[in-house]
């Protein structure tokens, strides 16, 4: 699937152009985490990206922000290539890129105290001229994730999981980032609390016009954040489409059936639902099916899919889609 | 609650704490619910609200020395579970009660061949034969849906897959035909496609055997879907209990209501705010006096912290406990409901 355009070419903070991750595994295999994929984040936007796990939504994100090289294609921030650059112009690009990780736990040095944790990338970038400076920096920037000044001085482990992401989130703010790749953000937390977690992205979203690439596998909480949604299978991406369009309208029989599984809170609404139970699991990214790769587990495959390659297709407004024989 | 004919399991004021250097974690503090022949009792709360502790109490599978079984009861077929021997306990797991744990890699033996950890327990409870329990063990890994089952009981299992795993998993549980299936997070730790799988299987095992399944979850959504009664769990106590519908459409406690609202769901309009829960539960090596809620509860009034509310019944089925149910305390309304968010 090469040639895929997920989005209009205008306002893109983002642009990412076939790119491919390959891991070597045991025996001279390839794992193909990532196998061709091209999308376009506007600026100020939610790029939502789901998936099962395996499917390489991870390994994408991580690439897009240069913690991995790419097996190919590229990924350009406002036009440039995010991997070409290096020294001084590799740094400008760090700090316009941050991340935020899924486990708030393993994410945070447990020997550093928080104020040094958030001031990390003050002091990589030299962005404060002066200790006072630094130390009021990341006063405020606790308190925009709705910390306190006084958790500076303490460490990690006195942190509750949601708490924790809040200073993960403050790490990642610190440099005053264009973008970030949160990387299921809020999985690890209490509903409770993952509640919190999002309506403050939402809000440092608004405040500072940041763009996200929101990595999840689930489907409920990336709906409710993104504007629109990737949904990846074995390294490619099947559809993309702004979020209601997504979720109203799925056409990819994957997506169809990702979403019917979806269990929702609401008895009588489940009681009366038709649920697509996919066989079998997710085949191995090191040898992925000929053809179409979801036709292993596919209810319409038909021999053809083995052989013919989807055609990347806009099917309405901003809805692209890897479209087979079965979707018209 | 007198037990009545339809009852397999009656659990009665149940407190477990654990000891730590920190000093005494009161888990469970007072649990008491009803289970009944053929049906899904979800128990469902957060991290720490007790749920597992439950579950791992009813098995008697907490670790030895620094828990203990602080008081309570928990009747099944006229014995007292928590008063059982080790060796007396030993008889009950598998043919009468058995466990799914979350994690399906943890709980089976990575050097034992799948059918062999199938075969164990029967040849153990059941006395049967090396060849009738391999026979038996097939047949098991067939009913759970595992494709190639004789070619696959000789195999270990880090060859499965995750969702395949735990199909191992509750083949080796149901292997001595149990009355009851604790199941305590079957399908977190897998996709929602496979768990859409595993759920579906319950399901129809549950139909086929007839057993009365106790599932654990903090998912609200795997509860609509496959639960008949659920009971809310909050630092160490049952806050709501009811059938599926009643705890849903109609919950009575505000920990419930903030728990529907603060859920995103994929059919819910973008633009609405989700209505998160303030702050974090509780301490429980110090759980509060009162209501464990009353700290982040908006409607918290001053007897709310002195003193823990009274179940108020609802309904046959439904009761929770909130002093807001008081003749004298103010009228208040959920502030959102299930069918709004549709």
């Amino acid at each position: 699937m090469t040639g895929q355009n997920g989005g209009s070419k205008n306002g893109a903070l983002l642009q990412v152009r076939d790119l491919k991750k390959h891991f070597r595994v045991g025996g001279g295999a390839t794992l193909k985490a990532v196998d061709g994929i091209s999308l376009e984040i506007k600026r100020g936007e939610t790029f939502g990206l789901v998936g099962e796990s395996g499917c390489g939504k991870s390994t994408a994100g991580r690439t897009m922000v240069r913690l991995y090289e790419p097996s190919g294609g590229e990924v350009l921030l406002e036009g440039k290539n995010v991997h070409a650059a290096s020294g001084e112009e590799g740094r400008r690009l760090n700090r316009k890129m941050q991340m935020i990780f899924q486990d708030p736990q393993a994410s945070l040095n447990p020997r550093m105290v928080v104020g040094d944790i958030v001031a990390e990338g003050i002091d990589i970038h030299r962005l404060a001229s002066s200790k006072k400076e630094r130390l009021d920096r990341v006063h405020e920037l606790l308190e925009t994730v709705g910390l306190s000044k006084e958790h500076a001085s303490r460490y990690p482990h006195e942190f509750s999981g949601g708490q924790r992401q809040r200073i993960g989130i403050a790490r990642a703010l610190a440099v005053d980032p264009e973008f970030i790749v949160a990387d299921e953000p809020v999985s690890a937390l209490d509903v409770s609390i993952q509640a919190q977690v999002i309506n403050l992205m939402r809000r440092l979203q608004e405040e500072r016009g940041l763009t996200y690439l929101f990595i999840s596998h689930d489907l409920s909480v990336v709906k409710y954040i993104s504007d629109r949604v990737g949904v990846m299978y074995l390294g490619v991406l099947v559809e993309v489409a702004p979020s209601e369009e997504l979720y109203s309208n799925p056409v990819h029989p994957y997506t169809q059936a990702l979403l019917s599984a979806v269990p929702v809170p609401d008895p009588d609404a489940e009681h009366e639902r038709e649920r697509i139970v996919l066989e079998g699991d997710v085949p191995s990214p090191v040898d992925p099916p000929s053809g179409c790769r979801f036709r292993t587990r596919c209810p319409y495959a038909t021999e053809a899919c083995a052989h013919e390659d989807p055609v990347w297709r806009e099917v309405g407004p901003e809805h692209w889609v890897a479209a087979c024989h079965c979707i018209s | 609650m007198a037990m009545n004919g339809d009852t397999i399991l009656q659990v009665r004021d149940l407190a477990v704490s654990f000891k730590t250097y920190a000093g005494e974690v009161q888990a469970v503090r007072g649990v008491s619910f009803d289970l009944r022949r053929g049906e899904t009792l979800a128990i469902v709360g957060e991290s720490g609200s007790g749920k597992s502790v439950t579950a791992k109490s009813l098995m008697r599978l907490l670790p030895e020395g620094n828990s203990e079984i602080k008081g309570g009861e928990a009747i099944f077929e006229g014995q007292d579970l928590l008063k059982l021997s080790e060796k007396q306990m030993q008889k009950m797991r598998g043919p009468k009660i058995a466990m799914v744990f979350q994690d399906p890699m943890t709980s089976l033996d990575p050097t034992m061949r799948v059918g062999n950890q199938i075969t164990e327990s029967l040849r153990k409870h059941l006395r049967m034969s090396r060849r009738r329990a391999n026979e038996r063990a097939i047949e098991l890994l067939k009913m759970v849906g595992i494709p190639n089952a004789e070619e696959r009981s000789r195999q270990y299992p880090h060859q499965f897959s995750g969702g395949m795993r735990q199909r191992v998993v509750i083949a080796i549980a149901l292997a001595c035909d149990p009355k009851v299936l604790i199941a305590d997070e079957p399908t977190t730790a897998l996709d929602v496609t496979i768990q859409a799988q595993i759920l579906e299987l319950l399901r129809d095992l549950q139909e086929r055997l007839g057993m009365s399944i106790i599932l654990i979850t903090h998912d609200l959504g795997v509860v609509a879907q496959t639960a008949h009664r659920v009971a809310v769990m909050y630092a160490g106590k049952i806050v709501e209990t009811g059938t599926v519908r009643e705890v849903f459409y109609n919950p009575q406690m505000p920990y419930t209501w903030g728990l529907i609202a603060s859920i995103p769901l994929p059919t819910a309009d973008r633009s609405q705010e989700l209505i998160p829960i303030p702050g974090s539960p509780p301490d429980m090596l110090d759980p509060p006096k009162g209501c464990p809620f009353a700290p982040r509860c908006p409607y918290a009034m001053k007897v709310c912290t002195q003193e823990m509310p009274p179940y108020t019944t609802f309904s046959p089925e439904h009761r929770a406990a909130c002093w807001l149910h008081h003749p004298l305390a103010p009228d208040v309304e959920p502030p959102i409901k299930v069918e709004d968010r549709r």
